[in-house]
């Protein structure tokens, strides 16, 4: 029989002077990748914000808080930030109840439809509103003025409260989606011995239902308020027509204004540490309120909830659910493909107007083509890279656990709590000379600012695989006569490649459509799908503008279906 | 020379020693139970054996071969150890198929394919599982897994396994029946078995030996069972083993009493010299060691009688204390039923004398 003691004479040499392990290459190699790529841009920041010439000054600081520009920026960043958050929560909360608990018609598909608006770019919705919406030019607008006789248009899309509908209407399912799921988990029996207790339907959804959901209810809303905080491609969009600016567009003009010098860069980058001064404040609240925790009667198992009859309201709340979704969804959908398909912006919108020449121009633009092509390089390989480098972190985090891992969780989210626009500033300062690594207006300053930006949704994903893989998993594999590497590669590498590859997906996905950091991190070569579609709106173009906005709504609804169906292929096993 | 030796082992896990100085011997082709109560290091030690886990003292041998030596700086890495272990999870692979669950050790040495083939097919009718062999383990049973696990185990190593609580997670009449497998299995493959587990009757059932372990760490008792049951070294061993009375002796004038609290009963046994100058002994008997017998001077009153089928269960209560008495059936049939609330005389049995355990503990 086999024995493996016996062929290796030479055991005792093994030992001893110990190797460096391969854990402590995984550790040592996590450490400065995160050093490089999340320290480096964000300690840029801060040092240009208060030092100047190598000397410690606040003047920079003070001149560009105390001006008017920026005080009104900050006011809109916080008003519109407040008010999307408080509607948002309010619309996602009520379809939560509507299509979780009642016996509304058409429930599982008005659910899906529900959270279409999460995948939808924001920037192509706002673009989608202007052109109906606009002040001037809008067709709804338009139509209306001819039609009634108005005297000035009767809807100004490009206002805070233009803003406020749009941002309101692609961040509520944040709420809808936390909210539905905690419905579901929640025990029913719960809320039936307050029935039976002799409580009312409605005193049972105030005492019993909203409570029981209020720290879902509230992650949902803070998730809204950080993300419309920094906010960029909608109040791009709406606001800049009207001198409507929040603090990132207003980052964003000042560095454009400039041409890219330094010293708009350097402006920007104090109004960034202002930026990030906000949305901290809302950060820190939102810890505390995850830190005042959950109940634990919301069970991880799905059961069936009591189901409440609307009777007579239903009918009316169904076609109040369906008119939100023709609002949110379809209109915005529409405007885009039928904007793509007129000869010139402003001819109606009637078949005699149609025609394919804006894709004709789009496909034969080399700029646009390269666009297209420029996003899919980054889109693939910021998934790629930042799916392996979240895993490598998250082995690191989770198995070897050495001193210093909470540091390293830290580092690796930190980067998505600061804003995109916040982020890129940093990734100028650092990777365009100052430190000897020239990277500017080339691809390779995108990606490096994508897979900041994306670490922390791999590192998350794969970190909860890897908790679910047992460290005796491993152990086995080792006594079985796996090296370390060899067990990686045979047992702990297959059971979380699944999470791996939902990883890539949740990177690709926004990485495609993105626009904030690469609208300023582009050259003259390396626009990304986005920023092309910004810059054609930008010159007046657009018909041309939705032609491209409608390709990528193509391309990302195809992407979406091909993930669904992998997902739904490895739940089957 | 003995086949596995542990000497002097120490491993801490940072402030909290775990081991100190361990020492145990396994014979070749025994199976030796180590028990002790949860916490008190038998996984650490089982994890230093195997390469998991690195001692900062002692030295670890297998066979004629050293694995692991703190003077002599050698530590074999887990994977060159050869050594089968069974993990209370089971550890099986879930990605893979019984089949390559199994096959894993084979490959990770380059046996040829036909050779892991035919080993598989011979291993898995050992554990009476071949009709499963391109199951996931997703498709089987806890037991089946652990059958796997087994399996895989005997694939790694004939001649020397582990089993760190290897039935744990199974239920009662599982438990009995893998037991009696494994049992079946050493004696048809004559492997050296080390297994670890906190229940005494597992140990007690399985083991040609038995090393109890403190909570402490330290290796109290080693012997068979017989030398566990019949010849306990500490009152840990007595009360670890099974159930058991504890009463006190009192010296009054040079006598040992039986303290039961408010009244002194005589106690007509001997106390063994050594402990004869203690002011207070503890004294261990066992539920089945006290009979009825009106004419003892000691006295209770039976609060309540519990029929358990083979035995009959009495819970008497004597002066302050109550005791737990336990009579076969045929024995309670012959000498006639104890009704509850009825008065009876108490006769011990076989006591265990142990210095008291409040002086112990100063």
């Amino acid at each position: 029989m086999i024995n493996l003691r016996g062929k290796t004479k030479d055991l005792a040499a093994v030992d001893g002077r110990r190797r460096i392990g391969l854990d402590a290459v995984m550790t040592a190699l996590s450490f400065v990748l995160l050093l490089v790529i999340v320290v480096t841009p964000i300690s840029m920041i801060i040092y240009h914000a208060f030092f100047y010439q190598g000397q410690f000054s606040l003047d920079l600081l003070i001149d560009q808080f105390t001006r008017e520009t920026t005080l009104s920026a900050m006011w809109n960043t916080i008003k519109i930030a407040l008010l999307v958050t408080v509607f948002g929560t309010i619309v996602g909360v009520f379809y939560a109840w509507l299509l979780g608990r009642s016996n509304i018609p058409g429930k599982s598909l008005m659910r899906f439809l529900f959270t279409i608006p999460y995948m939808f770019p924001p920037f192509l919705g706002a673009m989608a509103w202007d052109l109906l919406l606009n002040g001037r030019s809008g067709y709804l607008n338009r139509w209306a003025i001819k039609t009634f006789g108005l005297s000035s248009a009767p809807f100004n899309i490009n206002s805070i409260w233009g803003i406020v509908f749009v941002e309101l209407s692609y961040y509520f399912p944040f709420v809808f989606m936390q909210v539905v799921s905690a419905l579901e988990r929640m025990d029913p029996t719960l809320e039936e011995s307050a029935r039976i207790a002799g409580a009312r339907q409605g005193t049972v959804i105030r005492k019993i239902t909203l409570p029981l959901v209020t720290p879902a209810i509230s992650s949902g809303a803070l998730l809204i308020l950080i993300s419309s905080l920094a906010h960029f491609g909608v109040p791009a969009i709406l606001g800049f027509s009207q001198g409507i600016f929040t603090l990132p567009t207003r980052i964003y003009a000042v560095i454009a204004r400039s041409g890219g010098s330094f010293d708009g860069i350097r402006q920007g980058a104090a109004l960034s540490i202002l930026l990030v001064a906000v949305v901290a404040i809302a950060l820190w609240i939102q810890q505390r309120v995850i830190r005042s925790g959950g109940y634990d009667i919301i069970k991880g198992k799905s059961m069936r909830p009591t189901v409440i009859n609307l009777r007579g309201a239903r009918i009316p709340l169904f076609i109040l659910a369906l008119s939100t979704l023709v609002v949110i969804v379809l209109v915005p959908l529409v405007m885009i493909f039928l904007v793509a398909l007129v000869k010139a912006y402003g001819l109606p919108l009637i078949p005699a107007n149609f025609t394919l020449a804006n894709y004709e121009r789009i496909f034969t633009a080399s700029g646009t083509i390269e666009s297209i092509k420029n996003s899919m390089i980054l889109s693939v390989s910021a998934g790629f890279i930042t799916m392996i480098l979240g895993t490598l972190v998250a082995y690191v985090v989770q198995k070897i656990r050495p001193k210093g891992s909470t540091l390293l969780e830290v580092m690796s989210v930190l980067p998505y709590s600061i804003p995109g626009t916040v982020l890129a500033i940093g990734v100028i300062l650092a990777w365009s000379g100052s430190l000897g690594i020239n990277l500017y207006n080339t691809l390779w300053i995108i990606l490096v600012a994508y897979i900041a930006r994306y670490l922390s949704f791999s590192m998350k994903t794969s970190s909860a695989a890897l908790l679910q893989v047992h460290p005796s998993l491993e152990e086995a594999a080792r006594t079985c006569g796996a090296s370390h590497t060899e067990s990686l590669k045979d047992i702990t590498l297959p059971l979380i490649r699944p999470a791996m590859v939902s990883g890539f997906f949740l990177i690709f996905l926004p990485a495609m459509r993105e626009v904030t950091t690469s609208v300023l991190l582009y050259g003259p070569y390396t626009r990304t799908l986005g920023v092309q579609i910004y810059s054609l709106r930008d010159a007046g173009m657009m018909p041309q503008a939705s032609a491209l906005g409608s390709v990528a709504i193509v391309l990302i609804v195809v992407v979406n279906t091909i993930v669904n169906a992998l997902n739904q292929r490895r739940k089957g096993v | 020379m003995a086949y596995v030796r542990f000497e002097n082992i120490s491993f801490a896990y940072g402030d909290n020693q775990v081991l100190k100085n361990f020492s145990l011997s396994l014979e070749k082709n025994e199976i030796m139970c180590l028990v002790g109560p949860s916490g008190c290091g038998k996984t650490t030690l089982v994890r230093c054996l195997l390469g998991l886990n690195r001692p900062s003292e002692g030295e670890i041998w297998v066979g004629d071969t050293c694995m692991f030596s703190s003077k002599r700086r050698i530590n074999v890495p887990a994977e060159r150890r050869g050594i089968g272990i069974v993990f209370q999870d089971y550890a099986v692979w879930p990605h893979l198929t019984v089949k390559e669950n199994i096959a894993y050790p084979m490959r990770k040495r380059k046996v040829p394919k036909q050779e892991i083939d035919r080993r598989v097919e011979d291993v898995l009718r050992l554990v009476r599982m071949s009709e499963y062999i391109n199951h996931l383990p997703s498709q089987l049973s806890g037991g089946q897994q652990q059958r796997v696990a087994i399996a895989r185990a005997l694939m790694t190593s004939d001649d020397l396994i582990v089993m760190d609580e290897p039935i744990t997670n199974l239920d009662a009449k599982l438990r009995e029946q893998m037991l009696y497998e494994i049992r079946e299995l050493q004696r048809n493959v004559g492997t050296t078995v080390f297994y670890i587990t906190h229940d005494q009757r597992a140990a007690l059932q399985l083991g040609d030996r038995i090393a109890i372990m403190d909570p402490k760490g330290d290796l109290i008792q080693l012997g068979s069972d017989e030398d566990i049951i019949l010849r306990p070294k500490t009152r840990f061993v007595f009360e670890f083993i099974g159930v058991t009375n504890f009463l006190n002796l009192k010296r009054v004038d040079g006598q040992h009493k039986l303290d039961l609290g408010s009244t002194l009963a005589p106690w007509p046994g001997e106390v063994p010299q050594e402990l004869r100058g203690g002011a207070v002994i503890d004294v261990g008997i066992r539920p089945n060691d006290i009979v009825f017998d009106s004419s003892s001077p000691v006295r209770g009153t039976v609060e309540r009688a519990v029929f358990l089928g083979s035995e009959y269960e009495y819970f008497v209560r004597a002066g302050e204390k109550t005791l737990r008495i336990q009579q076969g059936s045929l024995d309670a049939g012959q000498s006639g039923i104890v009704r509850e609330g009825s008065e009876v005389g108490l006769k011990f049995l076989n006591p265990y004398y142990y210095p008291a355990a409040r002086e112990e503990a100063v």
